[in-house]
């Protein structure tokens, strides 16, 4: 339950308490240096968007990986190594020339950590968490997309713990590149639906 | 609980405003929040469910003044007092018995994560397709049923089987797993007829939330 709230308990700056705080769990031993440094590594460096941008290049290029990630995607995902902490539960969602589709969480930040990372500020932002599902078209004109009406834009509120991956268009005239360099054209935005994918 | 966080439909906010080349990490101690979260979770004495509750009872003007590494550790705060596990108030206060994850145990958790997918004899009441109307519902406690969807009728798209029940699991770590749609509404059911006509709203919503339509 909340507690009563006074105007004067506004929290102390945040470096000067996550380092006061670290300080003092350190002191008492109840936080392993190593596992924090392993923490920030692991976010900082290894796991992005860079992720999702390989599972959506094998789906365009792989016709039965597109059928194994419809099926069961945290299965299909996993098969790159890919899982764990915000992806435990993932559903691939396709666009098509009748649908687009955008992925928020308007309660807190829901995100597919395991393929995109942590999420941008953005998409944490209370602009982005509020606007999404009563304005998506709206939403996509900030990022300078517009889609057609008769194509419906499908808001995927992620209110439980499934995680949901956008398989953003091939776009045209990509036939002659391979997974690798399809790869390299998918952007954060085109995976959560804020963006689409340009050929080079 | 109705609250600040949940913010689905507010129109006060303004234009969405990307970031070109956005560091993961703006400051270092965002990283270090982060860290010190998902370490002092790993004790499990509180679950994702009861730590976003935490987050959602945070004062109403921390909420809207604090950047988002900032509620965090905010909320990490109060977890870690209620629990019993460090008072930043009085760091003497607790000395709990306990053994300290180390790199490889967190390892283990980050590939891990929390599946919240469980076992259950439990049979979903509702088929793929089928019309439901969700619950007006206004919980003192945690819920995933945001207010703008509260009181709309949409179809079962997808099922994912039995899922803890976050409702519940933020104050009862007991409670039984319910089973988990994804359930579609229309722009205009929830947001009138000035809303496109193609547009949709999915949201993933348990059992409890909802009931038969009968339109």
């Amino acid at each position: 339950m909340p507690h009563d709230h006074d105007h004067h308990d506004m929290p102390p700056d945040p470096a000067l308490r996550v380092k006061a705080l670290e300080t003092a769990l350190l002191d008492k031993g109840l936080v392993d240096p190593d596992a924090l440094d392993l923490i920030v590594e692991t976010y900082a460096h290894k796991v992005g968007p860079q992720n999702g941008a390989q599972v959506v290049a094998r789906a365009w290029t792989d016709p039965a990986y597109l059928e194994r990630l419809r099926t069961d995607a945290t299965a299909a995902i996993a098969e790159f190594g890919f899982g764990g902490r915000q992806g435990e539960h993932m559903v691939a969602v396709e666009n098509t020339p009748e649908v687009h589709n955008l992925v928020v969480c308007t309660l807190c930040s829901c995100y597919p950590w395991s393929v995109l990372g942590l999420p941008p500020v953005w998409y944490k932002s209370s602009a982005y968490r509020s606007k999404a599902v009563i304005d998506p078209r709206g939403t996509l004109a900030d990022f300078g997309l517009s889609v057609p009406k008769e194509r419906e834009v499908r808001v995927w509120d992620s209110t439980a713990e499934i995680r949901y991956l956008v398989i953003p268009q091939r776009p045209e005239g990509t036939d002659d590149l391979d997974e690798t360099a399809l790869a390299a054209l998918v952007t954060r935005e085109s995976m959560i639906g804020t963006g689409e994918v340009k050929a080079p | 609980m109705n609250g600040l966080h949940d913010m689905g439909g507010q129109q006060v906010y303004g234009p969405v405003k990307p970031e070109e080349n956005e560091p993961v990490f703006h400051e270092e101690w965002e990283g270090r929040a982060l860290a010190l979260t998902l370490a002092m979770g790993a004790y499990g004495r509180w679950n994702i469910d009861r730590s976003r509750f935490a987050r959602e009872c945070l004062p109403p003007l921390v909420q809207v003044s604090q950047s988002y590494y900032a509620r965090w550790v905010a909320g990490l705060v109060d977890l870690m007092r209620d629990h019993e596990l460090f008072d930043e108030a009085d760091p003497d206060r607790f000395s709990p018995d306990v053994t300290t994850p180390d790199r490889s145990q967190i390892a283990r958790l980050l590939g891990t994560g929390g599946p919240s997918l469980r076992d259950s004899d439990r049979m979903p009441a509702f088929n793929l397709g089928d019309r439901v109307s969700t619950i007006i519902q206004n919980p003192q406690g945690h819920t995933r049923l945001p207010i703008y969807a509260r009181g709309k009728t949409g179809e079962v798209v997808l099922y994912h089987g039995t899922h803890v029940f976050a409702d519940q699991s933020a104050s009862d770590r007991a409670a039984p797993p319910q089973p988990l749609y994804s359930v579609r509404f229309t722009a205009r059911e929830l947001w009138g007829k000035d809303a496109n006509a193609k547009d949709t709203v999915t949201l993933d919503l348990w059992e409890p939330h909802l009931v038969s339509a009968r339109d």
